[in-house]
This record gives C-alpha cells, structure tokens and sequence, in this order.
C-alpha cells in the first residue's frame, strides 16, 4: 500500500535512537548543510531520559534503595535491552524485576526483584478497574456445613507478590520517606496489594495468609483453602484472615461452590 | 488436601462468625481510626496496612516534550549503590554494600 | 497527602457544548487537584495526555471526573504515532475512542509526529520528512482516526530538531495539504513554530504568513530551555519547564490578532510550578485573547 521509500526513515531514524554507538542517520540534517549530530542527540536523549524517568516513576524504592545514579545507569540498561512495547508508560517496567534479578551488580541485594515486584503490583492495583468490595454482612446467613465450599470472587485491583526476604518492610521503609532503621532482610514476608478504595494499601500478611489468599483468589472453596493455609502454617488463623482479607478489600463478592 | 488439616465446619463456622465480628466492630472506622487499631494491635492483626505513596502522582505520563536533562550516553556507569541499601542486613548472606564480607 | 474525591453519579449530563471560545486553559496535573477543587469552578478549560487515562480504573479517573464536572476538557492525543509509515493500533484508537466517549471533551487533538515503530514505542515526539509519500500516509491516518472518533481531530505542528534530506515541501505546504484532504482542524503550538523556526533556520514570522491560521482551533503555549548544536550555535528545547518566553508572547498576539480569539492552553509538563503560578500564565494568556474577543472568527460565535 505504501511505497517502500515512505517507509524506510522511520525505520533508519529509530535504529540509532537506543544505541549511541551508532552514527548519525544518513537521511537527517541540519538546516543549511549542517552537522546533524548534536540535533539527532536531542531525540536519543529525549528517548532515554524519558524512558529512565518512567521507570524511576514505577520504582521509586528500589530508586531509593540503590541511590539515583546507580539506578539511572541500572535502568539505562534496562531501557537500551527492553524498550516499552505500549505506549501506555503506566504499563512499562513489567520485565524490570527479572532484570534486576540478573543484573551482576545487584547481586548482593537479592532482595531488591522483590521489592520491584511489589511496585509493579502497586502500580497494576492503582490502574485497575473500580469494583465494589465484599459486603461480609451475606456471609452471616450461610449455612454452617456449607461454609466449606464458599468461593470468593478477587477484586480486580488485588495483587499478592511472595518474598523470602524482607521485601515489605524494605518496601515500606523506602517509599513513605520515613527514615528506616536497621532492616533484617532474610525474614520471608507476603504482601497484599489492595485498593479497597481510592488508596492503594500494602499489607504485610501473616503466616499462612499468602497460600490462603492465593487459593481463594484461584475459586478454591473455603475449606480448600483453610486447609492448605493451615498445612503451609501450623499456627494460621482462619479468623484473622478471613477478616483481614474482606477488611483489605481482597474479594467483590462470594458464592457457594455448586452454585458456579 | 491432606486429612492431617482438614478443617472442620464446626471450626470454619466458629472462625467464619468471629471474623464477622471483627469486621462489625471495625466497620464504621474511619480510615485513621482503622489505621491506628492496626498500628496499636500489629503483633496480633491481620498485617499492618502500609501506604505506599502519594496517590495524585502516581507513575510515570506521557510526554509531549523534549527534556533539559542530558543523560543519555553510554560511558558513565555507577556501579556504586549510594541509596539506603546500606542499611539493609542479610545475616548468612552478603551485605547490601560492596564492602567485603 | 490523601484528598478525597467522590466518584461522580455516572450519567450527570456534561454541560459544556462545543466551541468553548476564547478561553484559555491549562495542562491539568493531579498534583494541582486539591487546589483547583478548592477554588471552585474557573473560566477555562483543562488540557490531559490521553493516554495517562487509559487505564481501566482507580485514582486518575476519580481525578479527571472530578475535573470535568465543573470544567471543559480538552483530550490531546500524544502517542497515536500518526506520522509514522506502520499501521495505526488499532487498540490504541479503540482506547482513543472510548475515552472520548466517556469524558465528551470539547477539544481532541494528536501531533504531527510519530513515537513507534515496529514493536518498540519510543515515548518522544519524532520528526518526519515531508513528501508526497508521507503525506498519503499521515492523510489516511487522519482518515481513520477521524472515521473512529466520529468528529474532526486538531493536528499539532511540530517542534523539529533535524531537517531530512528527502523533504520535498515546507512544514507549513505539508499541514496544509493534510487539512485540506482530511478535513481535520488545527492546533498551533506557537512556542513549536518559534523552536523550530530557529532550529531550521527560518523566520516565525514567514512561517505564520503561510500557516492557514482560519482552520487553526487551538493554541498552545509552552516555555523552551536553550542548548547549543555541533557548530555552538543555538538550538532550542520545547521542554515545557518553563514560562512562556517573551519572543512566544509576541507571537501569540500576532496570531490572534490575525485569527481572532481561539481556546489557548499553557503547557508545563517538567518542573511543574504551584498552581496559582500556572494559573497567572493562563490569566495572561486570557488577557490577549479579551483584547481580541470582537475579532471571535466565525463558527465560533455563532455554532453551539
């Protein structure tokens, strides 16, 4: 439908934008015979900066954590290798963590993907569509033996990012701007993401709370759930967590099982 | 599921109506008043609840501009974490700092 | 900080019809909502990257709500990637699109420019060539954007960094051209015209002679900052991070006199300033344009 020569100066003009290394495009110029170089390095610096600064944006612990100039040169990597595919900026940074995980010198933080999980899973909540959360009050006139195969229906803003580090107390303690004290990193630790309404809400869940959580969230009955949350954790509290994850806005709305 | 934790309906209708309790009393909260309740009982909660940031600035945007700031070229890696991460411990494992273990 | 916002009834009729006239308005950052709720209602209008609402839900809707229910909305498009060789996303218009049926606004806008290509979306405003080739091209993309959206879209002149060899006519021939074959409006960024003509080397003043101010629907107003070429000359950057350069200003009253009073918008987008010092900018904005209000074009006045 095109001619070919329509085609070919975006094609030449976006190979060098990520790679410095690469010389000037053929085809651009300055006005009057001019050099083009420093004008074609606007774009490429346009390009880079926003895209670090979008990623800065999605991460700002993990920004905090490492300092500014390591991560601008972390992220510069990041941006070079794995260029948005979407052009909603709110989506980029998904293969971040991965990256990171990689990443030779990060090496001695293995706990920094995680705490870039967590943001990510902040963001996905913050962008979610609206819902209702569970009223519990409908739960009060089920029947006892059939509480068992109650199933939940997740809200859509609900994330659970797993850790076996500290990475929700590392979280917290870099992205409110509270000064932190000294952290222990090697206790594992669950998160919640919620947005039961306009505010997202990070919660640090106890023992148990994740297997439970995520079993719900997949349509395991009730039962199923207590009961893998309890093999997961000796000392779960069905209680406390059914309460904790209705209160945190976890769940849109209940069911019985046969009923789906 | 493993018969080991099977749990029973007898404990899952004693855990289900507790929890309705706790959320009854905790229902008409304000969001400061939840929030101190589960700072004054975090040992036994169901988990701190922890904001993550400020809410109107959220993200990045797009943009429709050319930036001032010059910072695209490849020759000026910091490998050196200059950020809290020193404060940071990983006992049985390295420390979140480039000095020696 | 938390501001409360509460969602709004979902069918509240939207009040403003368009043209909204000469008003002049201002890019709307969350960071300002408290402030601007708190004020109440203003002359005016607010300006939003489309694509910053485009998620499914959550707080940037509340916001934006919030703001269109006392306000006039103006959705300006920054990664459709019309100027660009490949196929328009077709997701991405079908998002355009839905978001223009949520919010109605009065102004719709995109720019001559291109952000993607292939798989990779490059997040900045680049330039193309202008020649019979690519204007087909851009021409069926404003076709399929305007078929979409069901209403004409304003095109945005471009501030330019590189020239292309391959360029066979002025920026100026190419919108026009591009008008007349797709029927769409204009949006003139004056501060665009002032950056490149000093980067292409040539007067804005020629420039604006041969613009075809009458289909021009929107203005806008940035500040530049200033770096310098291979040869140490200047070259100037539409950072939006600034105040509205005195040079623009002049401009600015140079094009409404000739085209009479037309919505006016200040953009800021880095080193946001408080609001009430975005809101002076617009303030004076809205001062050139009531010297000039009689001169309103036609359609303005008498549609709506």
């Amino acid at each position: 439908m095109l001619p070919d020569s329509g085609s070919s100066f975006a094609a030449s003009f976006a190979q060098a934008l990520l790679d410095p290394a690469r010389s000037t495009p053929a085809s651009v110029i300055g006005p009057n015979g001019k050099a083009a170089g420093r004008r074609y390095d606007v774009y490429r610096n346009n390009v880079t900066v926003s895209l670090i600064d979008a990623l800065a944006a999605v991460y700002p612990a993990v920004q905090r954590i490492t300092g500014t100039e390591y991560f601008r040169a972390m992220a510069r990597f990041h941006v070079r290798s794995n260029p948005p595919t979407s052009p909603l900026l709110f989506e980029y940074g998904r293969g971040f963590p991965e990256f990171i995980e990689a990443y030779e010198h990060a090496q001695d933080m293995p706990w920094l993907a995680d705490v870039a999980r967590i943001e990510r899973a902040w963001l996905d909540c913050y962008h979610a569509r609206d819902a209702a959360p569970l009223s519990p009050v409908p739960l009060a006139s089920i029947a006892p033996d059939r509480l068992a195969e109650v199933v939940f229906t997740p809200h859509p803003a609900m994330r659970i990012v797993r850790s076996p580090f500290a990475a929700v107390t590392i979280f917290a303690a870099n992205r409110d701007g509270a000064p932190s004290a000294r952290i222990d990193a090697s206790i594992a630790e669950d998160a919640l993401i919620t947005r039961p309404d306009v505010e997202v809400v990070v919660r640090h869940l106890p023992p148990g709370g994740a297997v439970f959580a995520l079993s719900l969230a997949s349509g395991q009955p009730l039962g199923e759930a207590a009961s893998a949350a309890l093999e997961a954790a000796a000392d779960f509290d069905i209680a406390t967590n059914i309460a904790g994850l209705i209160a945190a806005g976890a769940f849109t709305s209940h069911a019985l099982g046969d009923a789906r | 599921m493993s018969a080991k934790h099977a749990v029973t309906s007898l404990v899952l209708a004693g855990a289900v109506s507790t929890a309705l309790a706790t959320l009854a009393a905790a229902g008409p909260l304000t969001k400061a008043e939840a929030d101190a309740a589960v700072a004054a009982k975090k040992e036994k909660c169901f988990g701190v609840a922890l904001k993550g940031q400020n809410d109107c600035a959220a993200g990045p945007g797009t943009t429709c501009q050319g930036t001032s700031t010059v910072d695209y070229q490849g020759n000026a890696w910091k490998f050196v974490q200059g950020g809290t991460c020193t404060s940071i411990d990983l006992p049985g494992g390295k420390k979140g700092s480039l000095k020696p273990v | 900080m938390s501001t409360v916002i509460k969602p709004t009834p979902a069918a509240k009729p939207l009040r403003f019809a368009t043209p909204i006239g000469g008003v002049a308005g201002t890019s709307f950052k969350p960071e300002h909502l408290p402030a601007i709720l708190e004020a109440g209602p203003r002359r005016g209008f607010f300006e939003v990257h489309a694509e910053n609402y485009m998620g499914d839900g959550g707080p940037p809707h509340r916001a934006l709500e919030a703001i269109r229910r006392d306000h006039p909305l103006s959705l300006h498009g920054v990664c459709m990637s019309i100027g660009g060789p490949r196929p328009l996303d077709k997701a991405h218009l079908a998002r355009f699109r839905g978001l223009l049926a949520r919010y109605q606004p009065a102004l719709v806008s995109e720019h001559l420019a291109w952000s993607t290509h292939e798989t990779s979306f490059f997040n900045d405003l680049l330039p193309l060539p202008y020649t019979e080739a690519t204007l087909a091209c851009v021409c069926d993309h404003i076709d399929q954007v305007q078929e979409a959206i069901r209403r004409p879209l304003l095109l945005e002149n471009p501030s330019t960094y590189v020239a292309f060899r391959e360029s066979s006519m002025r920026e100026t021939e190419f919108i026009r051209a591009i008008a007349e074959r797709t029927g769409c409006g204009l949006l003139l960024d004056v501060n665009n015209v002032f950056v490149s003509a000093n980067n292409q080397g040539y007067s804005a003043l020629d420039y604006l002679a041969d613009f075809p101010l009458s289909l021009v629907q929107e203005i806008h107003l940035a500040g530049h900052a200033a770096q310098a070429d291979d040869e140490g000359d200047l070259l100037l950057i539409d950072s939006h991070d600034g105040p509205v350069a005195d040079a623009v200003w002049k401009l600015y009253e140079i094009v409404i006199r000739r085209r009479g009073a037309v919505p006016t918008l200040i953009e800021w987008d880095s080193n946001i300033p408080d609001w009430p010092v975005l809101r002076a900018e617009a303030a004076a904005a809205q001062a050139i344009l009531d010297r000039h209000q009689s001169a309103a074009p036609k359609g303005e006045r008498h549609a709506a």
